[in-house]
């Protein structure tokens, strides 16, 4: 850890070595808006890299809405099942295409719902349904609805808030083809499309460190391999080819192993942009004297790396590591969206927009748009959370 | 300057080759080829093919040699422009793709001019207005632009069509315009239907360029030319126009070539979710019945469009900003 290095070191000149010069330039300025905030505050000097780091994240109150929020989110995909009213397959068959159920408020009732009235349109034989003002059904707390593991260990039956009567669901977000509750799938969604996101950049990390750690370090044959291969893997446009990658998956194959092929192929190509990043780093940390001091007592490479080395560039890591998120997060969507990625009967945001690919169940039923709304939400929390964390990760530019 | 573009373009010939071997692997990756996955579609369909009417039909497509061989009759055509023949539509590749590539390229450089002309004036709004209102709401805006996905915003594209306006807002074309003879009429027409989705594409593209800008632009208005120029005298207008934003440019010729990747995969996506004729449809059309010729062809040009437009832009640098020449 470069604990005591002081604040001008930061001012050396950065060797960004035989990346191309539009990167450089791009690269310069896009830190220039972080560096314009200045802070003259003398009692900094005694404080660890991490202290300067968590002091910068927390004055920029952007990062912090978006980190609390990443935290939300996760929270939310891992008590899903408990949050939802209904499990992810539970089917309301009375009420197939259901539009959103709107929360009245009395003091006698608490809160409650109208019943919905059905009837069938002579014409196109659909079912049209009309909230019945008479009959109230009211939403209770903590009921015991469909059974279900939560973390996938304990088994319970215990759902945040429900109706009471047996056959008669609450939707706030309507229901779709097959009569099942909107929110609780969007809610139970989160957790595929949250932790492809997780396990894809944790994928591409490791691949992308090796490689950008090796080829900034070594540099020379090794680098010059490296450089090619990320060139030609990056020569293709990475939806189409995400896209030739998933279409190759059998479509026999069970669920997990379709949703761990997907992580698989998402880092496939995502750790070049890592192993870029990453390498552009080490580059750069490789000339400090403090690797020279270390190098010229003796140290051998491993320790040089796993000592030194790593520990100085793992801020930038996690920082990479948060800005790929919400790239695959997108990607994940598209890719199921376009039928190419996970399938039913795995719900992901991207399997829930499949619902609304054609105009006509657009038209009919808006709210199949939905998840469309948590995904936007999910990402934007991601970059703001990120772009704090970027700006944070420097403590010792201006 | 030349010996520059040279060196560039012959860098590009040996990772075409490999991207043109890599393209034809991943297309062969799924088991079976045309022909199983036809006779599998035969079968669901009630009737069925026999084994030996699909080894006939392999054996005449050529389908039974091995690998390489296939790899090399297929590409030693491209010299020739014959980008070999998609059983699946029964016409050559050549037929089939060369206009849908086009449409691909009118929409992503309609999206690229879109973008610049829209974000160099708000960015530099930014930039000299900062921390104002005005700049507060267009950067949370660009934030926007940034999270929500290309196939998002055509979904609410579509959405805000139906329910707004009451058009439908597919295709190239409207309705009564579609038999039409080309007419003047029909090309507003056109790029009435083109200028939106040329829109979302460029959002993303459009709020990254923003920040760059306005980041960029604070920068240099910080140093001393610019104080100078001030202090000569010279009207404000003058001294940001001609001084600042010359030079503050520069990044944003740079991250061209990075945001094209991200306009082909955006025209791809969009082109599925619009129903417009990009490569988007075909393409998923072609990998999910493994016409592996077209699948592949789409995947060499696509990637050779990317190749392209980065050397374009790097020249485009280079031309730009004398400095980058000399490295």
């Amino acid at each position: 850890m470069s604990e005591d290095k002081h604040p001008a070191a930061a001012s050396a000149p950065q060797n960004e070595g035989a990346k191309t010069a539009a990167d450089v330039v791009a690269e310069q300025f896009l830190s220039a808006e972080a560096q314009a905030t200045t802070l003259a505050d003398e009692s900094r000097y005694g404080l660890s890299q991490w202290q300067l780091m968590w002091r910068k994240f927390i004055r920029s109150r952007t990062a912090i809405i978006g980190g609390c929020a990443v935290i939300l989110f996760y929270l939310v995909a891992a008590f899903a099942n408990f949050l939802a009213p209904y499990g992810g397959d539970q089917r309301f068959i009375e009420y197939l295409y259901a539009p959103p159920h709107t929360l009245h408020w009395d003091a006698q009732t608490g809160l409650y719902i109208y019943a919905l009235e059905t009837t069938f349109d002579p014409e196109t034989l659909k079912a049209v349904y009309k909230p019945n003002p008479s009959k109230k059904i009211p939403i209770r707390f903590f009921v015991h609805d469909s059974p279900y593991k939560l973390f996938g260990l304990i088994e319970t039956d215990l759902h945040l808030f429900g109706t009471t009567e047996k056959d008669v669901g609450v939707f706030l977000l309507g229901s779709d083809r097959q009569g099942r509750d909107m929110l609780s799938r969007i809610l139970i969604g989160s957790q595929m499309s949250l932790t492809i996101g997780l396990v894809g950049v944790f994928l591409s990390l490791t691949i992308g460190s090796i490689m950008g750690v090796t080829s900034g370090y070594f540099g020379g044959r090794i680098d010059e391999l490296m450089q090619r291969l990320v060139e030609v893997i990056r020569s293709f446009p990475s939806i189409p080819l995400w896209m030739a990658l998933s279409a190759a998956l059998p479509q026999h194959w069970p669920p997990e192993r379709v949703y761990f092929a997907i992580t698989v192929i998402l880092s496939l190509i995502g750790w070049t942009w890592l192993a870029r990043q990453l390498r552009g780093k080490v580059l750069a940390i490789r000339e400090e004297e403090f690797i020279m001091a270390a190098q010229l007592s003796g140290a051998g490479n491993a320790w040089v790396i796993f000592r030194h080395l790593i520990p100085a560039v793992f801020g930038h890591i996690i920082v990479i590591a948060t800005l790929a998120m919400p790239g695959m997060i997108l990607a994940e969507t598209t890719l199921s969206f376009l039928n190419l990625g996970l399938r039913p009967p795995l719900i992901s945001w991207g399997v829930l927009l499949q619902e609304a690919q054609n105009l006509e169940s657009m038209r009919h039923y808006p709210w199949l748009l939905t998840p469309a709304i948590a995904i936007a939400l999910a990402v934007l929390s991601f970059n703001f959370f990120g772009d704090g964390l970027r700006d944070a990760a420097d403590p010792y530019s201006r | 300057m030349i010996t520059f573009i040279i060196r560039r373009v012959l860098a590009m010939i040996p990772t075409l080759f490999l991207v043109s071997v890599l393209s034809f692997i991943i297309i062969e990756l799924p088991p079976g080829d045309f022909m199983t996955s036809l006779a599998a579609n035969v079968g669901t369909s009630g009737s069925s093919m026999d084994a030996a009417t699909v080894e006939n039909l392999q054996r005449q497509y050529g389908l039974d040699k091995p690998g390489y061989i296939r790899y090399l009759t297929w590409i030693s055509g491209f010299v020739r422009g014959d980008f070999g023949y998609s059983l699946d539509w029964k016409r050559p590749v050549s037929e089939l793709i060369l206009g849908r590539l086009g449409l691909t390229l009118l929409l992503s450089i309609i999206s690229l001019v879109i973008m610049w002309v829209i974000a160099i004036p708000i960015g530099i709004y930014s930039a000299t207005h900062q921390y104002s209102l005005g700049d507060n709401i267009l950067t949370f805006l660009g934030f926007l632009g940034l999270s929500i996905p290309e196939f998002v915003l055509g979904l609410f594209y579509l959405f805000i069509g139906i329910f707004v306006f009451g058009v439908s807002v597919t295709g190239l074309f409207s309705a009564e315009m579609e038999k039409a003879p080309w007419s003047l009429a029909k090309v507003l027409d056109l790029l009435n239907h083109l200028f939106w989705p040329a829109l979302i594409l460029g959002a993303a593209g459009m709020a990254q360029l923003i920040r760059i800008m306005r980041g960029s632009l604070l920068e240099i208005l910080g140093q001393q030319y610019i104080t100078t120029a001030r202090a000569k005298g010279l009207k404000e207008k003058v001294v940001i126009n001609k001084y600042a934003v010359r030079v503050a440019i520069n990044p944003l010729i740079s991250v061209m070539g990075m945001q094209l990747p991200s306009l082909i995969n955006g025209a791809t996506v969009l082109g599925i979710v619009l129903t417009l004729p990009t490569t988007g449809p075909l393409f998923v059309r072609a990998l999910l019945s493994q016409d592996m010729y077209l699948a592949g062809s789409f995947l060499i040009f696509l990637s050779l469009m990317l190749m392209v437009g980065n050397l374009l832009s790097d020249i485009a640098l280079a031309w730009a900003d004398p400095r980058i020449r000399y490295e």
